[in-house]
């Protein structure tokens, strides 16, 4: 067993926790408030190479790996989950199906610009009708003189209606008993993205519904082969869940820096808080459960480093971490007193910003049904 | 043109720094960084270099101290530097800093820069002297506390520097030492594509031999600066607090107090 990280991933940890507080803390509150999406931001991530971390350079990746990836994602959380999720779905549901089935032409066409973050990835799966049950897909796209013609709905998109979104890549039934998946470039007549979701965290992201009327796009739009849709975004979705993950232990990594920060300075019967064990307690705990969960999320992301299977791993990581971020976020409110409950403090945008870790990407219930299953239960 | 940039490795900001009282020199231990000073002093260099004024081959980031020194090489040629020079040896531990500044002045020569850029101050010695000790050691001119350079022909700088009382407008021609302030540029953050290529770049292991350092001026038992103690600031005395009853009398109150301290 080795736990340190190489060099490159330690000074991507440095760089990343250095913008986060320099270039993000201070806007974080402003833009969570006005509901603004953070345009700079993702333009200076871009430049960076942090919009495309795990992808090769030969298609404008930063040729990283899954664990840099995951640990520059923990780091954005810490201080801000709206932009953290716009990379995270970025790079996890937007790019990473273009990289792994696209053809080499739609490689060509749409990697550089997403990686760079110039334009961003959509993933369209869940529909009002298939959340958890995925496979339930009501859009329909059919073949007509060397077109698919799109028609249904898309529920809760993210990344698919700001001015750089690029493309959304869809599930759609091409026949009765056949998912595929299918690119749509923003633009394309028939395709409207709805207004944005009045929604309870994440305010600075983009999430939208989306609405196919008699959208066609050309035949070579079908990404990987016709009927694999399925099984593609089981696989997409399982290297999403590192990623969501990281989240999980980035939120509540920050929920803990802002609650020991606060105990610290706040006297309560002429000390500070921070010495009644209660708090200490609270704080303990915390600290042991992050750590424990940092580990597992990391797990994951070795274990698909080396190429192995990470399915269980994930789930575990994701159904730990989102949990594990609810906790620790209401722990930062309960320790901040009445001033957890106040928008001056970064704590109660923390705790809005947890509850969706526990839903998006997979509920716990299908984590659980994951993991029971990979136990052979 | 070749620029030699000064860095060095320091606790890091967040560690609370400590001095081991057993051996009279800073407990290393912790999570360290690259001297916040040193990146402005290589963002300078990359400025220079990408305005086109000086015709700059090379940036060649230096650096003295024990083997984990080499992460802030590593993170300096992911800012930009080409290459670095790691000067390392059991014989220069300990040393004070003129005999760093001699250490670096050695290592220097041998690279024979046309411009020499520094952080004006680390952020654990805290000295703002290496430069001047290098200089010296270089028979260069030294400008300290340098916030903004503009090239003048050919073959000369002109700095402003921050002092206490204002700024100073200097010129000076090359070869010369400087060191920079903070506010002299915003740092850039490396990209990842510039951190997984740093390892790639050309770093050089030296020891104090391999730069004719003569090994009876350095290190802790020939320095003649020994450290013997510290304490921690005196406590400020507790403000004096006016509630606020009568507005007006609160504000006569406070303009006094000014008044008296001639703040007004
Ligand atoms: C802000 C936000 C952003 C999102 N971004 C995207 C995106 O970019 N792309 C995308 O495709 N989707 C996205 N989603 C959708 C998200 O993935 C789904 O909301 C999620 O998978 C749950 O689906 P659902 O909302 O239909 O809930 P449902 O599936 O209706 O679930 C309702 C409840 O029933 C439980 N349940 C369902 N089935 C079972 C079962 N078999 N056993 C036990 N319990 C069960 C669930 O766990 C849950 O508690 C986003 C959602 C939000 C809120
Ligand atoms: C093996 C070894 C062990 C050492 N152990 C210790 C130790 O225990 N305690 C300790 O305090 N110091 C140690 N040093 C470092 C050295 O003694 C100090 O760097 C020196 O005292 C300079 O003082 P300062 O940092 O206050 O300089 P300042 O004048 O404040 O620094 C100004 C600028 O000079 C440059 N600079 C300073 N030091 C170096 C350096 N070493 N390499 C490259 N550029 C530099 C930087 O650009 C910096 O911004 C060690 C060095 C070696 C080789």
């Amino acid at each position: 067993m080795f736990f340190d990280l190489d060099d490159e991933t330690e000074l991507l940890r440095r760089t990343v926790r250095e913008f986060a507080e320099g270039e993000i803390a201070p806007v974080a509150e402003e833009l969570d408030y006005e509901k603004r999406f953070p345009y700079e931001i993702v333009a200076q991530m871009g430049e960076l190479g942090w919009m495309g971390i795990p992808f090769p350079e030969e298609h404008g990746g930063a040729g990283g790996n899954a664990l840099q990836y995951a640990i520059a994602v923990e780091e954005l959380t810490r201080v801000d989950s709206s932009v953290a999720i716009t990379l995270c779905a970025h790079t996890s549901l937007g790019v990473q199906p273009i990289y792994l089935y696209g053809t080499d032409d739609q490689r060509e066409h749409l990697m550089p610009d997403l990686c760079a973050g110039r334009k961003l990835g959509a993933f369209g799966l869940t529909e009002p009708e298939a959340g958890s049950d995925a496979g339930n897909v009501r859009t329909r796209a059919t073949l007509e003189g060397g077109e698919w013609v799109i028609n249904g709905a898309k529920q809760f998109i993210t990344n698919s209606g700001t001015d750089i979104s690029g493309h959304v890549a869809i599930t759609a039934r091409t026949g009765e008993k056949e998912i595929s998946n299918i690119i749509i470039e923003n633009g394309t007549a028939g395709y409207e993205q709805g207004a944005p979701y009045r929604k309870m965290g994440w305010n600075a992201s983009d999430t939208r519904p989306l609405t196919f009327t008699d959208c066609r796009v050309p035949e070579e739009n079908l990404l990987g082969p016709r009927g694999a849709g399925f099984k593609q975004f089981l696989h997409i979705l399982d290297i999403g869940r590192i990623g969501v993950a990281a989240m999980g232990v980035g939120l509540a990594q920050g929920a803990l820096d802002q609650a020991l920060a606060y105990a610290k300075e706040r006297q309560a019967f002429g000390q500070s808080i921070s010495k009644f064990q209660s708090i200490q307690a609270k704080l303990a705990d915390m600290a042991t459960e992050i750590e424990a969960a940092r580990l597992l999320t990391y797990k994951a992301a070795w274990e698909k480093d080396l190429g192995r299977n990470f399915t269980l791993t994930a789930a575990q990581a994701k159904l730990k971490t989102g949990r594990l971020a609810v906790r620790c976020a209401e722990e930062a409110v309960q320790i901040h007193g009445g001033y957890g409950f106040i928008e001056e403090y970064p704590v109660a945008r923390f705790y809005r910003d947890a509850k969706i870790l526990t839903i998006g990407e997979g509920t716990d219930e299908i984590q659980q049904m994951v993991i029971a299953r990979a136990l052979g239960a | 043109m070749k620029i030699c940039v000064l860095v060095k490795e320091v606790p890091d900001a967040a560690v609370q720094k400590r001095i081991d009282p057993a051996t009279g020199r800073m407990d290393r231990s912790g999570e360290k960084n690259l001297n916040p000073y040193d990146t402005h002093a290589i963002e300078a260099a990359m400025q220079l270099k990408e305005s086109g004024a000086l015709p700059i081959e090379e940036i060649v980031a230096v650096s003295m101290g024990p083997e984990s020194a080499v992460r802030a090489l590593h993170k300096a040629v992911s800012l930009g530097a080409d290459r670095s020079v790691h000067l390392t040896d059991a014989a220069l531990a300990g040393s004070d800093v003129a005999a760093t500044g001699y250490a670096l002045a050695q290592t220097l020569k041998r690279e024979n820069p046309d411009l020499v850029l520094l952080g004006q101050q680390s952020d654990d010695g805290e000295c703002y002297t290496i430069g001047a000790v290098v200089a010296d050691h270089l028979g260069m001119p030294s400008l300290t506390q340098v916030i903004k350079m503009d090239v003048e022909g050919g073959n000369s700088l002109r700095a402003e520097r921050q002092a206490e009382y204002g700024y100073d407008t200097v010129q000076v021609s090359l070869p010369a030492v400087i060191s920079v302030g903070d506010a002299i540029n915003e740092p850039r953050y490396p990209s990842l594509k510039a951190i997984m290529g740093a390892k790639k770049k050309q770093l050089d292991t030296v020891s104090a031999a391999d730069v004719a350092i003569d090994a009876s001026k350095v290190g802790g038992d020939h320095s003649a600066a020994q450290w013997t103690g510290s304490k921690e600031p005196p406590k400020k005395a507790p403000g004096r607090i006016i509630e606020d009853e009568d507005t007006a009398q609160t504000v006569e109150q406070i303009v006094a107090w000014l008044d008296e301290r001639k703040l007004i």
